[in-house]
């Protein structure tokens, strides 16, 4: 069903750490790897073209660059991984047109079940965060399923019971937890690092947090080097020098 | 947003068609039976059918299009589907009648043009209710598709009294909605700051793109259509959807042009007019998306 579930006893998501990313792709690729066994949830991530001219795949998560100017000090490099927020008034789900797309009242998480979904596309229209990706060979919409296939599944030791990008960021800068909790890791991060809504305007209610850059220290006020351009020559060197700067 | 032959074509076809099948419906006009109320009948089953049938062309899977009919508690573009369906069922009496003669009540296909109506604002509402599209997510919206309807529904049932007002009003209209367009975008106040987040720290902009080829959401999302290009196209569909239409009615209302023929050029000229006007409405619509992309 397409309508919203009014409230969800859980809020699972993810909480994104800007400052530790280092923009790696490894979350892009063990998502894709994860995601494209013909055995889990998704079913496959399929690609065209895959080995041709021009490839193009649908995938889960994506890692843009930016360069942020601020106002003082120099530019800085941040690199943010893009994937599905899990939004509480997500617009995805109510635009579907077959029930496809639906948010699930015990946990919030947003999927889309496949052998209901025409491919008609506008649920990846309503998204405002390109989180959806229609599947250039299945022709059906993929999107993040919070690795719901892992995260429940007992199958698998304790340890790997995470999304899969979570698992294997080499930096920690991805984090999953239940964000209706307030005593949850990722709640105490997020309320700890500032943790902000992408294009909250939009009504979306994003579950996923993003964890700001921290501020960079100040460069030093004087360089380490500096007093070597001070040094004043003495003894026979000092002499030579007075005697040739007065010529 | 990419500008899907299909989609031009159905939303065009289609809005057309439901506008004449409204004033049929209406009996307004009571086409004579036999031939001149299969031919009136007919094309506005043509154009209204013909449309459904093309916009199930860009599905993934449209032999499960029938699934589209389930979610009309909270889908415009369901609650399309169910409209149009309901629409030309009902229609379908009054149609009968007319074309044999058969003298049944038009209650039926009264009812049948309010549910033509609705297709068409349910259409219009499916792009009214993205706010991932600021451009379309305005209120004139809605009246620049029912304005089509109109105008398109009355040239084609012969309404010149209708149609006159109706075209330069949609004229008027389009002339204002392609102005306030432009600005739309920035009104709605998103930036690769704000998409990001990072705006809190200082100027965002993209440093490196995250995959080397363009992807789905680049080829669907993000169409970029030059500013001289727009105007020309912009100026061509307000002449020929609007103007030229109209100047054709007013000199058939003078009598200086024959009805019958003035008004099939009038029609066809609209037509092309609205595929124009139409084309841009994609094709000028930018998706916040392309923030993250740096490009809109
Ligand atoms: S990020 Fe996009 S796809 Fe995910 S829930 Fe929000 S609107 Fe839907
Ligand atoms: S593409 Fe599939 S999931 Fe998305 S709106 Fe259409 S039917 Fe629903
Ligand atoms: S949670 Fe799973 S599906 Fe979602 S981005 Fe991470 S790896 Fe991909």
């Amino acid at each position: 069903m397409t309508s919203l579930p009014a409230a969800t006893s859980r809020r699972l998501g993810l909480a994104i750490d800007l400052d530790t990313c280092v923009g790696c792709q490894a979350c892009v690729t063990a998502c894709k790897g994860w995601n494209d066994r013909a055995e889990g949830h998704v079913g496959g991530l399929g690609d065209a073209d895959p080995y041709g001219a021009e490839p193009s795949g649908a995938f889960l998560n994506r890692v843009h660059a930016y360069q942020v100017e601020p106002e003082a000090g120099p530019p800085q490099t941040v690199t943010f991984p893009r994937s599905c927020l899990h939004c509480e008034n997500a617009p995805c789900v109510t635009v579907c047109p077959t029930g496809a797309s639906y948010k699930r009242a015990e946990d919030g998480i947003v999927l889309v079940n496949e052998a209901a979904c025409i491919g008609c596309g506008l649920c990846a229209w309503a998204c405002p965060y390109g989180a959806r990706e229609m599947d250039p060979t299945a022709r059906v919409m993929r999107k993040c399923t919070l690795c719901i296939d892992r995260i429940y599944n007992e199958t698998l030791p304790e340890e790997d019971r995470i999304p899969a990008c979570v698992r294997t960021c080499p930096t920690g800068a991805r984090h999953f937890g239940d964000f209706a909790d307030p005593d949850s890791a990722v709640s105490r991060l997020a309320a700890e690092r500032g943790g902000y809504d992408l294009m909250p305007d939009l009504g979306t209610r994003p579950t996923n947090k993003y964890l700001p850059p921290r501020p960079k220290d100040r460069p030093a006020e004087v360089a380490p080097l500096a007093p070597l351009l001070d040094i004043r020559a003495e003894g026979i060197a000092g002499w030579l020098d007075r005697i040739l700067s007065r010529l | 947003m990419h500008p899907a032959p299909s989609v031009i074509v159905f939303t065009v076809a289609s809005g057309l068609g439901f506008g004449l099948l409204a004033f049929l419906g209406l009996g307004w006009p009571v086409p004579a039976p036999g031939l001149p109320a299969f031919l009136h009948w007919g094309l506005g089953y043509l154009l209204a059918a013909g449309g459904l049938v093309a916009s199930t062309f860009h599905l993934g899977h449209p032999e499960r299009a029938w699934r589209a009919f389930s979610q009309w508690r909270s889908s415009w573009l369901s609650r399309e589907g169910v409209a149009a369906v309901a629409a030309l069922v009902l229609l379908a009496p009054t149609a009968l009648s007319d074309w044999l003669d058969l003298g049944l009540t038009r209650l039926p296909g009264q009812a049948g043009a309010v549910l033509a109506a609705l297709t068409v604002l349910a259409t219009s509402m499916i792009y009214t209710q993205l706010s991932s599209v600021p451009r379309w997510h305005h209120w004139s919206t809605p009246p620049v598709f029912l304005g089509f309807a109109l105008a398109g529904g009355a040239l084609l049932a012969g309404r010149t009294w209708v149609a006159l007002p109706a075209l330069v009003g949609l004229g008027l209209l389009l002339a204002w909605v392609f102005a306030d367009g432009e600005t739309r975008f920035a009104r709605a106040g998103q930036t690769t700051g704000t998409a990001t987040g990072l705006g809190r720290i200082g100027r965002t902009r993209v440093l490196e793109q995250p995959h080397s080829g363009p992807n789905y959401l680049m080829r669907e999302m993000i169409h970029i259509v030059g500013r001289r290009h727009a105007r020309k196209l912009q100026a061509l569909s307000l002449v020929l959807a609007a103007a030229l239409p109209a100047a054709i009615v007013a000199l058939v209302l003078a009598g200086v042009l024959p009805a019958l023929a003035g008004l099939a050029l009038a029609g066809v000229l609209h037509m092309a007019g609205a595929l124009a006007q139409r084309w841009l409405f994609f094709a000028q619509a930018e998706h916040v998306v392309g923030l993250y992309y740096g490009k809109r």
